[in-house]
């Protein structure tokens, strides 16, 4: 019973606490004016001290942006959204006055990162802990361990530095798996994009430590639209963390991002996301728009890319993490938790792109939602003509707590090559009756009891995240799930 | 000009001629249905609903219409192709899209009240039928075909049962494509099922010349208050022929009603069902298979919409694909706001034989409830290896062994044919079509 009375105190603690990152930072931020125009693009390359090729990148994004209209074909009900309204840079590490010094950074804004639990300090982190690249409004304010890792040739710093530093890595691989044609969001974040983290691991390195970044949007007013490029270069592993949170306000704000991963031969890269986003409060006002473009190129042969990702925050979330499956004997996985909760909405899957031979993709989604929330798996296995031997095997579970919630399952498969199998499954019920009276006849209060049984269904992808991002995880199930027993 | 302004402009210019070649309801839902066409248009690949499946296209090349209600002589001794064995069938014929009366059709032969025969002439003799039911269901607010169907269909089949009525004979209805030129035919089946009425219908579409068709084919089935109903739709044509279908359901309190689509031979086919549950405790069935090869291709869509509670779906589509044919399958579970107790059950199994085979399926829940077991699946594949490699240990040729399997994949949906001696008669058709025989046959002069 022990185990059970530390889930229960667990719960009980955090129980009392509702969105626990939403407080804001007072910390001198430097805005630009909101509106996007030409102008601000130019802005912004300009204020980060980008080479000429860098502007040009974003202006033929945002060109191509200024022809596109807004997706509306996920389901999901987004209100308009007035993109002159928002603020596309905001920088938290501007000095009121005096030189600005990479080193000193506001012990305010260290303050926010101690308070959500990210350590700044290396000192403080345990030892082999984790390396983090902690992101604020645009900037990337700190990164941690770099000299660790540059020991070993891994470059792990901000996007904007790597612009400076790194730029053949930079324009070889920048929008080379993220088209910013492929969307909407995807030019958008093309043509405004501020800091997000650049990973390189050299060839037949295995990264010694976590590598993680951390987003935090404060700002009131802005929107973040970082981007995030991790090149694994042949015989490489890396295993990446991303977290996120925002203030609790009344606005809604925009969140863009794009990640890009190129995976080559026999590398490994890991990619976990624990996001939690402000969800907006029960009766659906504030939340971030979460809007995000991920896609892996697994290039090489025998190379693996797998994303895990735990979905709890956001008001709208609008996110397909893909793989595609170039080289002969990739591997592409995707394990997904989406919880829905008051008038949250999600429409997240992924997409298995097929092209290499003996190719193989599994996809295991559990969908819960509960209050008024929707909740959508989108999927597309995709299997091209010469993908011979390709395998995919897909398993979406939809969880309803409460009868005013919707699960939705969207799953598109085509296949082109005769070799080919293709799985898909989906079930759709309730939580079992049966399991909620035997821990109720336990002693397990209702609200408990559900915690226990969602923590368990979810077990199957829990299980494949990092360890530190497992516990938080959990507590973040709970935490959402509060409050839809009536 | 688009190929909607001219079937506009034809309907425009023969309006007089159509309504003359037919009766009643059918030519007082014309108007609404010429709004509907200009205000939707035809379905095109643009949308989602019809991206494998171009039906758009299909309608652009200059077809001829029967609208005249010209006599188009047709050999109904082609029809013993479509004889049961061991089932005796109540026989009624439809040459192109006009019913034609034969000796075996009689109306006497079933119990009384039972209206099957002509929709014209229903139209005229039945009409407080036609005006309940008539196009109340052929949802024309959205692109698809119940718009330009209801706008030129002169002529069809109805088949009404009153309360507390048992048709026990089952009714076959054959449709015959026949004529000298490229031909469009627009067909329209009306079932009503009264209360506790129960009924089986077996439809076959048979091509006898070689020349090109397009069936434009709305089925409105109204299934009465803990009434039973047997659809069978078996397509037997030619590459040729091109058919757009959509059946709209409706089930009331404590009905049954099986669906079966079975596509043996066709050119290009495009199936769409809407089912709505309007009462509580009703079930539905609703199964498909598509054996087809060179570049037929074969799509079907499924739209089942629990709107009250306790009603059960179960779906079974299978696909074997040889050649260079293409299948779809787009099915959409839909479980309203406090449709508690509802189970559903989708599944869709796929055989690729070659490489240029192409499948695309999409199975799709939508649900707003919470008491319910909802669950689809869906497959692409090969057959098993491991039982091949056990047939050829035992002695089975490849080519046999082959056949076998095909045939136990698709054996699965043929069983849940309430009508055994059309599964039978299905189990054969079948085999032949998968030793390549009925592409064969003398009766179709169009193989190639």
């Amino acid at each position: 019973m022990k185990s059970v009375e530390q889930d229960n105190s667990l719960i009980r603690e955090i129980s009392a606490e509702k969105y626990r990152y939403g407080f804001t930072t007072d910390v001198h931020t430097d805005i630009i004016d909101r509106g996007l125009t030409e102008d601000t693009v130019r802005l912004i390359s300009e204020r980060k001290g980008e080479p000429e090729w860098m502007l040009e990148f974003r202006l033929k994004a945002y060109r191509h942006w200024l022809t596109m209209e807004m997706p509306h074909w996920a389901h999901l009900d987004i209100p308009e959204i007035d993109y002159q309204n928002i603020s596309y840079y905001a920088d938290p590490t501007v000095k009121k006055e005096g030189p600005k010094s990479l080193e000193e950074i506001d012990p305010q804004v260290m303050k926010t990162f101690d308070k959500l639990g990210i350590p700044l300090e290396e000192r403080l982190a345990l030892s082999g802990g984790v390396a983090v690249d902690a992101v604020m409004d645009s900037v990337s304010v700190k990164t941690t361990f770099k000299q660790t890792l540059a020991e070993k040739g891994i470059i792990f710093c901000s996007m904007g530095e790597a612009v400076k530093n790194h730029p053949d890595l930079v324009r070889q691989y920048l929008g080379s798996v993220v088209n910013y044609r492929d969307n909407f969001f995807a030019a958008l974040n093309s043509a405004v994009f501020s800091d997000g983290s650049f990973v390189y691991i050299p060839k037949g390195v295995r990264c010694p430590m976590e590598l993680s970044t951390y987003f935090r949007i404060n700002a009131a007013g802005t929107g973040q639209f970082e981007r995030t490029l991790i090149v694994a270069d042949d015989d490489s592993y890396v295993s990446y963390l991303e977290g996120c949170t925002a203030p609790m306000r009344d606005e809604n704000q925009l969140h863009a991002a794009i990640v890009e991963i190129v995976v080559l031969d026999r590398a490994e890269v890991k990619y976990s996301t624990v996001q939690n986003w402000y969800p907006g409060d029960e009766n659906g006002k504030g939340g971030v728009y979460n809007f995000v473009t991920k896609r892996g190129l697994v290039k090489g042969v025998d190379a693996k890319l797998s994303w895990t990702q735990v979905e709890t925050g956001s008001a709208i979330t609008w996110k397909y993490p893909s793989c595609v499956l170039q080289g002969d004997g990739s591997q592409g996985e995707f394990y997904s938790v989406a919880l829905t909760n008051n008038w949250q909405q999600a429409d997240t899957g992924t997409k298995m792109i097929h092209l290499g031979r003996n190719t193989k993709s599994t996809v295991i989604s559990k969908g819960i939602s509960a209050g008024h929330s929707q909740n959508s798996y989108r999927g597309l296995i995709k299997v091209g003509e010469h993908a011979d031997g390709a395998r995919n095997y897909s398993q979406c579970d939809s969880l309803l707590l409460g009868s005013d919630c919707g699960a939705h399952t969207f799953p598109y498969m085509d296949v082109k090559n005769e070799t080919a199998i293709v799985e898909h499954e989906a079930t759709t019920s309730k939580i079992s009756e049966d399991q909620l009276f035997y821990c109720n006849q336990r002693g397990i209060p209702m609200e408990q009891a559900i915690g226990l049984i969602v923590n368990g269904y979810a077990k199957e992808v829990l299980n494949k995240l990092p360890m530190e991002f497992a516990v938080e995880a959990q507590r973040l199930l709970s935490v959402s799930l509060e409050n839809t027993v009536g | 000009m688009t190929p909607v302004q001219n079937y506009i402009d034809l309907f425009k210019q023969n309006r007089a001629l159509i309504d003359r070649g037919s009766a009643g309801a059918l030519n007082s839902a014309r108007d609404n249905a010429l709004d509907c066409l200009l205000r939707y248009g035809l379905p095109h690949k643009g949308l989602e609903e019809y991206l494998h499946t171009d039906v758009g296209e299909w309608f652009e090349p200059d077809w001829g219409m029967n609208l005249a209600r010209l006599d188009m002589p047709v050999d109904f001794a082609q029809a013993f192709k479509c004889s049961v064995p061991n089932l005796s069938t109540q026989l009624y014929f439809l040459a192109n899209d006009s019913f034609a009366s034969s000796e075996t059709a009689s109306r006497n032969l079933l119990p009384d009240g039972v209206y099957a025969g002509s929709l014209k002439d229903a139209a005229l003799e039945r009409p407080e039928i036609l005006e309940k039911y008539y196009g109340k269901l052929a949802d024309m607010d959205k692109p698809g075909i119940a718009a330009i169907n209801t706008l030129f269909a002169q002529d069809g089949f109805m088949l009404y049962v009153p309360d507390g009525v048992v048709v026990e004979k089952p009714l076959q209805l054959i449709t015959l494509l026949s004529s000298k030129v490229d031909l469009m035919v627009n067909r329209r089946i009306l079932v009503v099922l009264g209360r506790c009425a129960q009924a089986k219908l077996l439809l076959c579409d048979h091509a006898l010349a070689a020349n090109q068709y397009l069936t434009a084919q709305v089925t409105e089935v109204f299934a009465g208050e803990d009434s039973a109903l047997e659809l069978y739709d078996l397509e037997e044509t030619h590459y040729a022929n091109r058919r757009a279908s959509e059946l709209y359901i409706n089930q009331e309190a404590d009905s049954n009603v099986e669906i079966d689509y079975v596509t043996l031979h066709n050119g290009r086919t495009r199936n769409t069902v809407f089912s709505t549950f309007a009462g509580r405790g009703s079930n539905l069935s609703l199964n498909g298979i598509a054996t087809v090869d060179k570049e037929q291709h074969v799509d079907n869509m499924t739209f089942v919409d629990h709107r009250v509670s306790d009603c059960t779906s179960n779906e079974l589509f299978k696909y074997v694909l040889d050649d260079s044919a293409s299948g779809a399958f787009a099915g959409k579970v839909l479980v309203r706001h406090g449709a508690q107790h509802t189970e559903s059950q989708q599944t869709n199994r796929n055989i690729c034989l070659t490489r240029q085979a192409r499948m695309f399926t999409q199975p799709q829940l939508e649900i707003y409830a919470d008491d319910v077991k909802c669950s689809h699946g869906a497959t692409v594949g090969q057959l098993d290896d491991k039982a091949m490699f056990y047939m050829r240990q035992r002695g089975i040729p490849e080519a046999e062994a082959r056949m076998m399997l095909m045939q136990a994949f698709v054996g699965e949906v043929i069983g849940r044919v309430s009508l055994e001696p059309l599964r039978d008669r299905l189990n054969r058709l079948v085999e032949k079509r998968f030793r390549g025989e009925l592409t064969q046959c003398e009766g179709c002069r169009a193989c190639r």
